[in-house]
């Protein structure tokens, strides 16, 4: 089937099985890999992206139902020069050790904070609950959400 | 020469973490070749039965479909995983073929390979698959697998594959003249390491060169290449393994597994690159099982609670087939229950027996969750029946310190000994009774407040790491100045580029910003011992120190030329090389000569790092729920090179233990079959289970034997967690006399306990 | 673990969504949220020919909210649950219930239709459907039907839908600003499907004494279900110890619980047991 959407601020246009999943589609066709598959059953949050500035299991849905959307994977939250507040404040809390949660929690987080920038610590936890990360313990992830709120509160706010 | 301090002990941001943070990072199934086809297994279903017939056709059909690989096309001989740890003899009818042929063991055991030209199609085609199997009764559990009226290996004749025994001292002498003995049976359930990425590979085999790429190899990789090599018929030359990014390990991956060698054998076949990424069905059937464990011992004591003696027996479900390492935890079990305690007399062993389940191999502290569970409890429940105090009961018993050496049991029969390698065991008992609060919230214990009982535990325990024998590395001054460190050790994500560099700039006066580090993958390293009993940071740490000393010299013979003096004579910092008359050489100007150095370190003694953990529990009597309100741990490495990477394997381990005592378990039925196969029932620790933790690691006494004196902590925490937290409901539910024997303690089984029916 | 093959569709009106099922039959199925469906084919547990995406199936995704009661869409998420401001004060009991659904992500995209349509014994959408009198609107080749909850479920994951037919929303009836209520449900971990759970209410008699007591239960039974011997413990009573006390007795003994592996059958009648004492105490507070 022949879809169109954005992702990441480009339009792309593609030939897609109706069967293949949003995540296959991101990682497979488009080459955009940070989008994680820890489980395609929708339990772990590994391959959380965010349409139409919701976050999503995007193992759970399919490509042509991302038909007219836009899209926005950890790839979009990202740019080469500086790591974005969030990033940042993973980084300098360790909410990482392997890191094959973590663009899950990046998207998630930024879907929250987007909409949320005052979301207390159990809001937080609440949340990431649908995000499993099996080396942290979560507590710094916590953390480093928690801290990275500021930067969405103010003016300078990421779109 | 000890390595300077200025990187060391710093909590570095991670090198790592803009890769992962961005989405930029390589993981396996993120690695794309021109061409490639992809491969998926099919599986058992059936737990027992003898295989009558593999009906291909209908998949072959499929358009897309190029091969399916069954037992027969592997040639006269299906090559089997060999034992890596405890190569004994004996355990060798037990090793599992690479794809099953004649009889099947367990669900999820291999019995083709499909490759086709999308994982969509492969997946089609496993539906088209008919297999035939005539079941055979299922053993699942200790008193079927002892009856032995069926048996997984007719040749055995038994399901019981090998006894393990701990001895020290005497223990029939200890308990035949001890005031004070008690005997309980305790069970650990079965559970799982499950990191969060799965398996995976991609095989490359080229034809003209004949030789064989693989992608995604992990924690033992020049181990895995022997085995590789040597069930393919090539020489370890002809192979190169390369690790990219890698998902967590927890002992788990990166064992050898029939996948391992499935791969690389279809892409061979099929000249074409293939790919397999496991699916998470298939990781919770086939990855290693770990911990399920029967233990019936007894504690012997003086009236006063010394600890006399510990004896008893441990049956271990080993599932279908023993692999690499499935030895481990059995042994553990046996020779560590003993702890950081000092038990003069043991006599402990440990029955494998073989089930028709998942093979079990380690999980992070393989065998010492489970004998820290018995022994904690034994303790607690000790202190109870003696009426002494239950802190004190355990700083009479901790080893001290002037008992360091310490021997423990000696196991057998892959004979082994070994001794605690130092430390100030009561020193961290005290701190973490003060950390955690302890003289405060002993007032809440068993209290009802706001409906739920609260109850405290503390426990001790000891992580050994360091394993040998030995570890390399390579270091290379490049002409741009920087410079390479390549080691044999692995990453599983505990940070090792950061670690590694924080050692190596110290080791040469370097600034971090300068030091690349490499690991993992075959091209790096002569040989590499990889990365399991928390070896990375000793064993790979120390090499990188002997390298250093060796590149230093080498700079320093060099620079001696351009400067005209002696070796001995130049001093060497970040960016110049200094003769005794103050001329210099710029170091860019040296590293116009390519130089390397490697170095092995080796070491055959075990570091013990130590600690205790405190837990606060309230308990809802009505619904059995268990909330964990705080958790304390404390622990001495000897070393710190990074605490904020040491304390979020402090943390991890924790919230893994906690998973372990409370959520995690690995169900069959009667029949074999895993109930327990999707994330949403297998329970692992969510970001809202557990929102207190504080754990903390010190530098206090270094280990002798190593360079760095730095101890393994990889591990550690999660040892102690299921007998402190079961020690804690206990305290809170005194009231009904509970006594938790079992693990995990789920709100069904707390709430059987309190005395619903 | 990859989905099988299949056709996907995604009409732009109902009629088209009818027509498409009547001319796929048994192989078209519908596909709302895909927070079930999704699990279920990745699985291969079902092999449908065709999805038809109600997506652009236009309205679907409206809350009402009037005299009558609330009428909830079948495209609604469960986040837009959370956004609209005016349910929580129509309705509170609904709005607390769904709160307790799946994980934020899933929250996102999963559907009110979509969860009744699967029926799920566990599931809080079905049992507040039930417990409420609510009243399901289907639309098929024949035209629109409602059916009341209580026969809608008729067993775990079974419904009385007919092939062919769309829920199109769900009913409930209006809520009085003094109702007593409460939702209390019991899961190991947030966001877990509860291993029991209960949604009740009760309205008080001038006299202070409990009247049309509605108590519904998941997770205790092959389907939601109302307990009416707790009812009755409850109704014409004040709202006591002791009441409280029978009612739950009652409770426990009226549910049917499915042994699995998560609970045996006599925790989850003491679970329930304690919840709805639970409820009610919190209720009357
Ligand atoms: C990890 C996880 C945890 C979850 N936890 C919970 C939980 O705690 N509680 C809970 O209630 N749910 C839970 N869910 C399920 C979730 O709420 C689902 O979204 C919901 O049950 C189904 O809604 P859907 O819109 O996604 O339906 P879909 O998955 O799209 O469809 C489900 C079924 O309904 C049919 N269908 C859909 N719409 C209609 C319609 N209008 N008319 C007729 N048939 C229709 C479909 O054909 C399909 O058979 C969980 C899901 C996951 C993955
Ligand atoms: S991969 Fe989508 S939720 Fe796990
Ligand atoms: S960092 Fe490894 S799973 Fe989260």
């Amino acid at each position: 089937m022949r879809i169109k959407f954005e992702v990441n601020g480009t339009k792309v246009e593609l030939d897609v099985e109706p069967r293949v999943s949003l995540a296959d589609c991101l990682r497979d066709t488009l080459r955009l890999t940070g989008t994680h598959l820890g489980c395609e059953h929708g339990v772990c949050g590994a391959c959380t992206v965010i349409v139409d500035g919701a976050a999503v299991r995007a193992c759970l849905m399919l490509a042509v139902q991302a038909h007219g959307e836009h899209i926005v994977t950890v790839e979009g939250l990202s740019n080469d020069d500086a790591l974005s507040p969030l990033q940042a404040s993973f980084r300098k809390h360790h909410a990482l050790q392997c890191g094959f949660c973590t663009p899950g929690m990046i998207t998630t987080a930024h879907a929250l904070l987007t909409e949320e920038p005052d979301a207390d610590a159990e809001r937080v936890r609440e949340v990431l609950s649908g995000n499993i990360c099996r080396c942290t313990g979560y507590i710094p992830i916590i953390k480093a959400v928690l801290e990275a709120r500021a930067h969405y509160a103010g003016e300078d706010a990421p779109p | 020469m000890k390595p300077g301090n200025l990187l060391i002990g710093a909590p570095m941001e991670r090198v790592e973490d803009p890769r992962f943070l961005r989405g930029a990072a390589r993981f396996v199934a993120d690695v794309n070749l021109e061409g490639q086809a992809h491969a998926v297994i099919a599986r058992s279903s059936i737990a027992h039965g003898h295989i009558r017939a593999i009906e291909t056709g209908d998949a072959l059909a499929i358009p897309g479909v190029r091969a399916v690989i069954t037992a027969h096309d592997l040639g006269p001989e299906v090559p089997v995983i060999p034992l890596r740890l405890q190569p004994l003899a004996a355990l060798e009818p037990f090793r599992q073929p690479m794809l099953a042929h004649g009889k099947v063991r367990f669900v999820g055991e291999p019995l083709a390979v499909i490759v086709a030209d999308s994982p969509q199609i492969a997946e089609d085609a496993l539906e088209r698959i008919g297999v035939e199997i005539e079941p055979l009764p299922a053993i699942v559990d200790r008193a079927r697998a002892e009856a032995g009226e069926t048996v997984l290996f007719e040749d055995h004749g038994s399901n019981v594959a090998i006894r393990w025994t701990a001895m020290r001292g005497d223990a029939e002498r200890a308990f035949a003249n001890a005031d004070y003995v008690r005997r309980e049976t305790f069970r650990i359930q079965r559970h799982a390491a499950l990191f969060m990425e799965p398996r995976g590979l991609v095989a490359q085999w080229d034809a003209t060169a004949r030789k064989l790429t693989l992608w995604g190899a992990a924690k033992v990789v020049f181990a895995n290449r022997r085995i590789l090599a040597a069930s393919m018929g090539l020489t370890e030359q002809q192979i190169e393994m390369i690790e990219v990014d890698v998902g967590g390990g927890f002992g788990s991956r990166g064992e050898f597994y029939p996948e391992d060698f499935l791969i690389p054998f279809a892409a061979r076949l099929l000249n074409r690159p293939v790919k397999w990424i496991e699916d998470r069905r298939e990781h919770l059937m086939t990855a290693n099982h770990a911990r399920e464990t029967e233990c019936e011992v007894e504690i012997a004591a003086t009236t006063d609670g010394r600890i006399l003696g510990l004896r008893g027996r441990s049956w271990t479900d080993n599932g279908a087939y023993i692999r690499t390492n499935g030895s481990v935890a059995p042994r553990n079990v046996a020779q560590f229950m003993s702890g950081p305690y000092d038990i003069e007399n043991i006599a402990l062993s440990t029955i494998q027996l073989t089930t028709n389940k998942t093979p079990a191999g380690t999980y992070r502290g393989p065998g010492r969750f489970e004998g820290d569970f018995v022994r904690e409890r034994l303790i607690d429940l000790m202190a109870k029946d003696l009426g002494v105090d239950r802190v004190e009961i355990r700083r009479r018993n901790l080893v001290r310190e002037t008992q360091m050496p310490y021997p423990l049991a000696t196991i057998t029969p892959y004979e082994s000994a070994t001794e605690l390698d130092g430390g100030d065991y009561r020193e961290l008992l005290d701190r973490c009774l003060e950390d955690f609060g302890w003289a405060e919230k002993v007032k809440l214990d068993g209290q009802l407040v706001d409906g739920r009982y609260h109850g405290i535990a503390i426990g001790c325990f000891i992580e050994g790491g360091g394993a040998g024998p030995s570890e390399n590395a390579r270091m290379a001054l490049e002409t741009d100045g920087s410079i390479s460190v390549y080691v044999g050790s692995a990453s599983v994500g505990q940070g090792i580029e950061t670690i590694m560099a924080q050692i190596a700039g110290d080791a040469l006066g370097a600034p971090f910003d300068r030091i690349r580090v490499r690991h993992g993958s075959t091209g790096h390293v002569a040989d590499g011992g990889g990365s399991y009993h928390s070896r990375s940071t000793v064993m790979g740490g120390s090499a990188i120190v002997l390298a250093a000393e060796k590149l230093k010299d080498k700079l320093r013979h060099v620079a001696a030329g351009a400067l005209g003096c002696e070796a001995g004579e130049v001093s060497l910092d970040s960016d110049a090389a200094r003769g005794p008359s103050d001329k210099s050489v710029a170091l860019s100007e040296l590293s116009k000569t390519p130089m390397t150095a490697e170095a092995t370190f080796h070491c055959t003694k075990m570091t013990y790092a130590y600690g205790s953990l405190a837990a606060h529990v309230a308990v809802d009597a009505k619904t059995g729920q268990v909330e964990v309100i705080d958790v304390v741990s404390i622990k001495d490495v000897g070393r710190i090179i990074n605490p904020a990477t040491l304390h979020g394997q402090a943390v991890g381990a924790i919230v893994q233990g906690l998973g372990g005592a409370l959520l995690e378990h690995l169900v069959y039925d009667d029949e074999g079959q895993l109930l327990t196969g999707t994330l949403a029932d297998y329970m692992m620790p969510g970001a809202d289970c557990f929102p207190n933790i504080r754990a903390t690691v010190v530098e206090l006494k270094p280990s002798p034997h190593n360079p760095l004196g730095a101890k393994g902590g990889g591990e550690g925490e999660i040892i102690p967690v299921g007998g402190v937290i079961a020690n804690a409901v206990a305290a809170a539910l005194a009231d009904f006399g509970v006594e938790p024997l079992e693990l995990p303690l789920s709100p069904p089984r707390i709430w059987a306990l309190i005395g619903g029916s | 673990m990859k989905f099988p093959a299949f056709e996907y569709a995604r009409p732009t009106s109902l009629d088209a969504a009818l027509g498409l099922l009547k001319v796929h039959g048994a192989d078209a199925v519908l596909l709302a949220g895909g927070q079930s469906l999704m699990p279920l084919l990745a699985f291969r547990l079902a092999a449908p020919g065709l999805l038809v995406d109600l997506k652009d199936v236009p309205g679907l995704g409206a809350i009402g909210i009037d005299a009558e009661g609330v009428r909830l869409g079948a495209f609604v998420r469960w986040c837009e649950i959370d956004r609209n401001a005016r349910l929580a004060a129509a309705h509170p009991l609904l709005v607390e219930a769904i709160g307790h659904v799946a994980h934020y992500q899933i929250r996102n995209r999963g559907t009110v239709g979509g969860s009744l349509a699967y029926a799920d014994p566990a599931a809080e959408m079905p049992g507040i459907a039930v417990t409420c009198d609510g009243e399901i609107i289907v639309m098929g080749g024949a035209g629109e039907r409602r059916v009341a909850a209580a026969d809608f479920f008729l067993g775990a994951l079974t419904t009385c839908l007919e092939p062919g037919e769309i829920i199109t929303g769900l009913r409930l009836p209006a809520w009085p600003k003094d109702r007593r209520w409460a939702f209390l449900e019991f899961a190991r971990r947030r966001g877990d499907f509860a291993l029991a759970g209960t949604a009740l209410y009760y309205d008080l008699d001038s006299e202070g004494r409990a009247v049309d007591a509605h108590i519904g239960v998941i997770g205790a039974a092959d389907r939601p279900m109302r307990l009416a011997e707790a009812e009755r413990a409850i109704n014409g009573s004040a709202v006591d110890a002791d009441s409280i006390a029978a009612a739950a007795e009652a409770a426990s003994l009226e549910v049917d619980p499915m042994e699995d592996f998560h609970a045996p059958v006599a925790y989850r009648r003491a679970l329930v047991q304690t919840l709805v004492a639970r409820a009610l105490t919190r209720a009357a507070g």
